[in-house]
């Protein structure tokens, strides 16, 4: 068996700074070994270990989606010891990436439903993974409308505006973009808070509607009850956790959450799984 | 099973040929306390110790453990690369163990040794190592074994159990490790079978009737988890506690740990460290967030996860073999029996205050 803590080494082909304020780029990588890439299947709502020798590691949701080949791309917000030096490295630097870890968004109940997206700042990595596996021409009659509702302090501050601007145009997904504030007068999308906005645009419950919620928590703590009120099941909401966390694969024993390891048994949970859990994330 | 009578005369001669084929480790005297150490030529394991201070887990997962090296010296073909580090898992033998450390390694097991991933640092020194047992016949007045789902002769995780018959040590052969062990070391006095087990037996029930020490832990599994983490108690549990985690790096159960990098120059290593629970840092996110920022809720966690989250997880029990060192060293006085009790008495509808 594979030793579990050793990366795939990897090159950086690519780095896009995503924000006005410059805390968040993306990282495209390229593994060194081909055949690595095979080996690191993945599905949207995974994350890996960013792995730099000499300062750590750091677990980060992948925002590519297992439809696009050749590479794998993670958005790294500014934080600590080990982002502060990734957002310093440059293109064609060597480094490691360990995984894919952790379950997954729930493909297979998700199949043949209405999928409902609710995102805020920068934790719409692994939600852009999601969109895009679902928009590839083969896997979109696979489900039925969906709603994308994502938001962010200013128009400065949204992920990946090419594609955003691009899935504005199709009539196969609906966007729900807003901004909490802009003095931009040519900003033709919502203003409001992501609650607010999921208030107005969110489609009614349905027993076919299931609702992802990635974000701050803040965001989460005012979009859940906006879910309750439209009548959304706690089965059919899902949200993705953070945790510290150091081996990613449920054995260092930091990062639970009662009897569950956020790396291991999430990082996604039901809304019905976590009331049952102790409230202490 | 087989049996064997090990006359003392021959036991020195046997470690000595154990030497040739083992790396030895046993208990050694060291100031006021006992350790497991690596036994140099000719030193021979304290067999007339109680326990030591520590607990062997070290022997299979050290304190602080090399996984990786690697060059950030960009002139090197593999910079940036981790490479495995050099592990040497020739056998080894730990002569001595008490039974409720080595069965210790078999709840540590099911962390280390999964369907999914294996430790494979854990696993390879677990696997190298043949683990001869001494049983206990003069417990601590801490040990409370028997009840925590072990036991003074407890022959799990043990491939021979040596019980101490004055002159002669009665060898019970567990495995066909614990038979290779007993082959190399040339002991070789088989016994009656029947009459040897027979008489293990009375030891046992003579050293299992000197455990007094108990706790009541049938109620735990059925207790729920939100309800025994809201539980009134805990700020009281943790208030004398000072956080500084000898109950973890004491327990022979204990297994988190970090992974830090340390560079010298242009090489460096990536290292993994024991953990604690215990320590705010351990769950401190790179956003400031901590969930488990309060001492109490570091306290919490420890005894939920011996006492209810393994149970939950695993149906086998408590993390917990009863050992009795979190008590007998804590600086506070934190008495895991007593948490026990109280958590597997836990009734939430109960009124706060006894009726008059």
């Amino acid at each position: 068996m594979r030793n579990p803590y050793l990366p795939y080494p990897v090159r950086i082909d690519e780095i896009i700074t995503e924000t006005e304020d410059r805390n968040l780029k993306t990282f495209k990588f390229v593994f060194l070994d081909p055949d690595d890439e095979g080996r690191f299947a993945y599905r949207a709502g995974q994350f890996a270990e960013l792995s730099i020798p000499g300062k750590g590691e750091i677990p980060i949701g992948i925002a590519s989606s297992p439809t696009e080949t050749g590479f794998v791309k993670f958005t790294v917000n500014k934080v600590g010891l080990v982002s502060s030096f990734l957002h310093n490295m440059k293109v064609g630097d060597i480094m490691g990436i360990r995984g894919p870890l952790g379950n997954s968004y729930p493909w297979e109940v998700l199949e043949g439903k209405n999928v409902v997206i609710i995102g805020g700042g920068f934790a719409f990595t692994t939600l852009r993974s999601s969109i895009v596996y679902m928009l590839e021409p083969g896997n979109r009659p696979k489900f039925k409308d969906i709603h994308v509702i994502y938001g962010a302090r200013n128009p400065g501050m949204l992920l990946y505006g090419d594609e955003l601007a691009a899935w504005e145009r199709r009539d196969d997904i609906h966007m729900h973009i807003t901004v909490d504030g802009t003095d931009d007068p040519n900003w033709k999308y919502n203003t409001g808070f992501v609650p607010t906005i999921a208030d107005q645009k969110a489609p009614p419950a349905d027993p076919d509607t299931y609702a992802i919620i990635c974000g701050p928590p803040i965001m989460i703590k005012f979009t859940q009850p906006v879910l309750d009120k439209l009548g959304y099941g706690h089965d059919q909401i899902i949200m993705s956790l953070e945790m510290r966390m150091k081996c990613g694969i449920g054995i260092c024993g930091r990062c639970n959450i009662g009897k569950d390891f956020v790396c291991k048994d999430g990082p996604v949970f039901t809304l019905a799984q976590l009331n049952d859990m102790p409230k202490e994330y | 099973m087989t049996f064997v009578k090990i006359d003392k005369n021959a036991w020195e001669a046997g470690l000595a040929r154990l030497a040739a084929a083992y790396r030895l480790f046993g208990p050694v005297k060291e100031g006021h306390s006992h350790e497991f150490k690596a036994l140099d030529a000719g030193q021979r394991p304290d067999m007339a110790y109680v326990n030591t201070r520590r607990s062997p887990k070290a022997l299979i997962y050290p304190q602080s453990e090399k996984m990786f090296d690697f060059s950030l010296d960009e002139t090197q073909a593999d910079h940036h690369i981790l490479r495995e580090a050099e592990k040497d898992y020739a056998p080894c033998a730990v002569i001595g163990i008490r039974p409720c450390d080595a069965d210790a390694f078999l709840l540590v097991r099911k962390n280390f040794d999964t369907p999914e991933y294996r430790d494979p640092y854990w696993v390879k020194a677990y696997e190298a190592t043949t683990f001869v047992g001494l049983a206990c016949s003069a417990p601590c007045s801490t040990c409370f074994c028997t009840t925590a789902g072990s036991g003074p002769f407890h022959e799990a995780g043990l491939d021979l159990l040596l019980a101490d018959e004055g002159g002669t040590y009665l060898a019970k052969v567990l495995t066909p490790k614990g038979a290779s062990l007993v082959e190399a070391a040339g002991w070789g006095d088989a016994t009656d079978a029947q009459a040897a087990e027979s008489r293990l037996q009375e030891l046992r029930a003579a050293a299992e009737e000197r455990i007094v020490s108990r706790v009541p832990t049938a109620k735990l599994k059925d207790q729920k988890i939100n309800p025994l983490f809201e539980a009134p108690f805990w700020q009281e549990v943790a208030f004398s506690c000072i956080n500084c985690g000898t109950c973890t790096y004491v327990c022979p159960t204990c297994w988190c740990f970090d992974i830090q990098d340390e560079v010298h120059g242009k090489e460096g290593i990536r290292y993994r460290n024991w953990d604690s629970c215990m320590y705010p840092l351990f769950t401190h996110h790179g956003s400031g967030h901590n969930p488990r920022n309060q001492k109490t809720q570091r306290v919490r966690q420890r005894f939920m996860h011996k006492l209810k989250y393994y149970v939950d997880k695993y149906g086998d029990g408590i993390q917990c073999v009863g050992c009795g060192r979190c008590i007998r060293l804590c600086p506070v006085n934190i008495d895991i029996r007593r948490v026990c009790n109280l958590m597997n008495h836990f009734d939430a509808t109960a009124c706060a205050i006894p009726a008059a």
